[in-house]
């Protein structure tokens, strides 16, 4: 296949960049959308140009460290898919591909496709944990939990930290990550002491950052790569009422 | 390559008497440090995987200063987050006959008779408080409908003593660890550095007493200085370019370390992993790995005749060769993974492997999926097929798997005593980055329970030990220019080559060279053959690598140059260490030593020891021997027929 890609080119946090075209030739369906991106930077190297940055790790869809918004949607088209998960077997031969960094002002540009996701490290902070030292936790069948509380926290617990639900809020909210741990957590026995504080200050972390508010559009469930459910979001906010009234 | 032997190492400081008394043994005999103290005492921790994220977690928690760093955005993201299998522990839910003992005999057996009985009793022990721990940080692993947990078995075991979170174990352990690290960032105790790569460590009166990092968003050089050091870098699989690993995993952390005076134990024992997907074109930047948990319940096969490009539906069940279940009628399709992933080579050796180039051979689930139905299968394997069928763009419901080896994991590492303290003072290594408790083979879902082991439990006791002689007083500023200047120098130098072959092309040889000659099968010929090659390549790509940019941004290209200048060293070493052990055991198979059947051969008369390697200056390392002996688990030929 043979396409023209259109990247969002940025030296560093000041510059205000710029969109740069680029063909791809031969490109083979099978392989993923990094290794597309692998093949030019290769090119651009040996040319002595400044490849793209953009970032990557794990490359099979856990760690959460890649994230474009491609053609317009976070991760791109294909459903509950990463951008490493992403195959060239899903565009068009001759197509064009426009790739930008998630843009939201609490995830400042660091280059090219490159971002700063720290703020999510901090709503974690605020709260997203349960308070155990190692050493003093009780036998784990001490206390039983449901299948079903069990199946539903692991399901709110996979959320791989993309911020790809930010990119795609028109608000530019975060509430589908936070609300993601603290249904992970306050679905289970050992979440219980420190449910209603949690969902307090992991909110009022997230306002802090300058996340922006919840307006039920939907957009992040349909780009979130794990398929975090809107219903987590109704579940924080009702967490965080609580807390508010108590 | 040349090597002098020096000194056998004899002393691991293991505490003598009954193998199940020797690590309470040890944590009486640590000293403790007063509380009061402990705030003045800094250690550095490098790496959030399991293993570093849950020891910095521990020590900030017990009141340590601690400075925590890792490469990528966040500590969340180490690659210990790609794990799926599970972890293993010595509960005895089940009650099917496990124990601490018998987790100890397997860890014992499958590592081939090459690791340590000390180590890996503590490890058995330990397994058990890793469940509690992780239960308790609410870790969702998998339950039944009473609300217990649920285990599996897992490959090579024949008890049921894994625990899992469905295909993601290790996302949710090491999220687990995060969350408890995180809260000690915001109580003060821990400083997070992400996005900074450790290039040197500083050594001063013969003590580890920091690190030189560089800001990678910054390009800026950074001192950082401690009083206790511990590497969790995670292994060093990706020296052959194309492994399991996340793309960041490296060596230089260690090597750099190994380079200071820390040995470097069984650099030689890998682990290849049976059931991989297939690669499918030059392009191809990593590999993909399919839970062996698969091997539960899919069966592995080639067909009987060579060549045969039947579709696999076609193929009659009396013209298909279920290989393991045929040579192993005992164990089939969950022989430990050295076994498997040989199998599969050989088979395809034979010109009997299936898909591209015949280089894979069928995980089928056909029988399976009539036995349980569908549903049954969808809910165990589900995320699995799904993963296998986006990368493929082929249905496992209705398609065999095709599967292959690929590396997955390193046994060697840095070499510890049972404290998990190098041979440089005040230098800890823990989880993948170390070399001490698997031997030449590594169980399944066995490096979760040692990483987070190390981290949890193990560390903080016996670094405790060390600091109580500290705080160490002013570090030498000599020691640490000479280490900014060594750092500062190999960037300019990478920058000032302007050549034309790009840093991945190099890795790239270099994988390839190190898989054909140094991977599954090993003989004398391609370890020379390696050993004389690899210095080539070295100087051509100090001779005409491309580096584009500069230091004072965020460069891709110079970080990726810089790791695979060190892969060469270490992928040297790794030859070294492997034509040196001419017997087989475990990953490492030497042709030449193997019995009537094909199976590894151990020579236990020659090399019943870990070989831990000392960096000289002139380049000719040292070999000291640290002798292994048995007194619980009877030395035996490995059988799984
Ligand atoms: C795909 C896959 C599946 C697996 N499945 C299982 C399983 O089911 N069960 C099981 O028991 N094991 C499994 N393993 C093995 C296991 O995951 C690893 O051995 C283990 O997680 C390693 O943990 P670690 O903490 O030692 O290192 P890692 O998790 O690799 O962490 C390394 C850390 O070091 C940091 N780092 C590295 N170099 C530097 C540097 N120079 N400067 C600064 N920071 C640095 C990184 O940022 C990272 O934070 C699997 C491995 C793979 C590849
Ligand atoms: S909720 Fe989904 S989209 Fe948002 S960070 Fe988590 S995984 Fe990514
Ligand atoms: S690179 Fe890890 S999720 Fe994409």
């Amino acid at each position: 296949m043979n396409l023209t890609l259109r990247v969002w080119r940025q030296s560093g946090r000041d510059d205000a960049g710029r969109m740069v075209t680029y063909q791809v030739e031969d490109v083979s369906p099978d392989m993923s959308f990094l290794e597309m991106l692998d093949v030019l930077n290769e090119r651009l190297i040996v040319e002595g140009d400044d490849p793209i940055a953009f970032d990557h790790d794990c490359r099979e869809g856990i760690c959460g460290m890649c994230g474009m918004v491609i053609n317009g949607v976070a991760h791109g088209e294909q459903r509950a898919t990463t951008t490493c998960q992403l195959h060239m077997r899903h565009f068009e031969d001759g197509a064009t591909i426009t790739i930008e960094p998630w843009r939201a002002a609490p995830f400042p540009v660091v280059k090219d496709l490159v971002v700063d996701r720290s703020a999510f490290d901090r709503i974690i902070q605020a709260g997203g944990f349960v308070s155990v030292p190692a050493g003093s936790a009780p036998d784990a069948h001490s206390v039983p939990v449901r299948k079903e509380d069990a199946d539903a926290a692991f399901d709110a617990a996979t959320c791989i930290g993309c911020g790809a639900c930010v990119a795609a809020c028109p608000n530019g909210s975060a509430s589908l990550f936070t609300a993601a741990k603290i249904t992970h957590l306050g679905l289970l026995p050992q979440g219980q002491p420190e449910r209603l504080s949690r969902a307090k200050a992991m909110v009022d972390q997230m306002d802090a950052e300058g996340f922006g508010g919840c307006t039920n559009t939907g957009e992040c469930t349909a780009v979130c790569p794990k398929g975090i459910p809107l219903d987590a979001i109704a579940q924080m906010n009702s967490d965080y009422l609580k807390a508010n009234t108590k | 390559m040349k090597y002098s032997e020096g000194p056998e190492i004899r002393d691991t400081k293991a505490p003598s008497g009954p193998v199940e008394e020797r690590w309470e043994k040890r944590k009486f005999s640590a000293k403790l440090v007063n509380p009061a103290n402990k705030r003045k005492l800094n250690v550095i921790v490098v790496g959030t995987g399991l293993a570093g994220g849950s020891a910095a977690a521990t020590l900030g928690e017990l009141g340590y200063n601690v400075k925590s760093f890792c490469y990528q955005d966040s500590p969340r993201r180490a690659h210990s987050i790609a794990a799926q299998g599970g972890i293993n522990a010595a509960k005895n839910y089940r009650g099917d006959g496990d124990s601490i003992y018998r987790l100890f005999y397997d860890t014992v057996k499958g590592g081939d008779f090459r690791s340590r009985e000390s180590n890996v009793y503590r490890l058995a022990q330990v397994s058990v408080n890793i469940i509690d721990q992780a239960v308790a940080q609410g870790v969702p692993f998998a339950r039944e409908y009473g609300g217990l947990l649920d285990t599996r078995s897992f490959g090579g075991a024949q008890v049921s003593r894994t625990f899992y979170a469905r295909g993601q174990t290790g996302q949710q352990l090491l999220l687990g660890a995060y969350q408890a690290l995180e809260r000690q960032v915001a109580a003060g105790t821990v400083t997070m550095h992400t996005r900074h790569e450790m290039l040197d460590l500083i050594v001063a009166d013969g003590r580890a007493r920091g690190v030189i990092v560089r800001d990678m968003v910054t390009g800026e050089i950074e001192r950082h200085l401690a009083d206790a050091v511990v590497l969790a870098t995670g292994g060093y699989g990706n020296v052959f370019f194309l492994s399991t690993n996340a793309k960041g995993c490296n060596t230089t952390a260690i090597w750099r370390a190994h380079e200071r005076g820390a040995y470097f134990a069984n650099p030689c024992y890998t682990q290849i992993h049976p059931t991989c997907i297939p690669v499918s074109g030059e392009y191809q930047s990593k590999l993909t790995l399919m839970s062996e948990s698969l091997r539960n319940d899919g069966r592995v096969w080639v067909p009987l005749r060579m060549n045969d490009t039947r579709a696999p539906g076609d193929i009659p069940d009396e013209e298909r060769d279920y290989y393991l279940e045929r040579i192993y009628p005992a164990f089939g399709n969950l022989v430990p993974r050295d076994i498997a992933s040989r199998a599969a080579k050989n088979v395809c050796d034979e010109g009997r492997g299936v898909g591209p180039g015949g280089l894979g051979v069928y995980l089928d689930f056909r029988d399976a999926i009539a036995r349980l139905g569908r549903p049954a299968v969808e809910k165990k394997y589900g995320n699995l097929f799904e993963m296998y069928e986006r990368i493929t763009g082929e249905n496992p419901y209705d398609v065999p798997m095709r599967i292959y080896p690929a590396v997955h994991y390193t046994m060697g590492g840095l070499w510890v005593d049972y404290d998990l303290q190098s041979t440089i003072p005040g230098l800890f290594v823990i989880g993948e980055a170390n070399f001490s408790d698997h031997g030449a083979n590594r169980l399944g879902a066995s490096a979760l329970m040692q990483g987070l082991a190390d981290g949890y439990f193990v560390l903080p006791t016996t670094i405790g030990d060390y600091l109580a002689a500290g705080p160490f007083g002013d570090v030498d500023d000599e020691a640490v220019a000479e280490a900014e200047i060594r750092v500062r120098t190999k960037i300019d130098r990478l920058l000032a080559v302007n050549g034309t072959r790009t840093p991945d092309s190099f890795h790239r040889e270099l994988g390839k060279l190190m898989w054909d000659y140094c991977g599954m099968e090993r003989t004398e010929e391609s370890l020379r053959k390696a050993l004389e090659r690899i210095p080539e390549l070295r100087k051509e790509f100090w001779e005409n690598v491309k580096v584009t940019g500069t230091n004072e941004e965020l460069n891709q290209v110079l970080e990726k140059a810089g790791r695979v200048a060190d892969f060469f060293d270490l992928a040297e070493l790794m030859c070294l260490d492997a034509l040196v052990r001419t017997e087989s055991c475990g990953g490492h198979f030497r042709a030449e030593s193997q019995d009537a059947d094909g199976e590894a051969l151990r020579d236990d008369e020659h090399f019943a020891h870990v070989s831990a390697w000392e960096y000289t200056a002139s380049g000719e390392p040292v070999l000291h021997k640290e002798p292994l002996e048995y007194e619980y688990v009877k030395m035996t030929q490995r059988s799984y027929k």
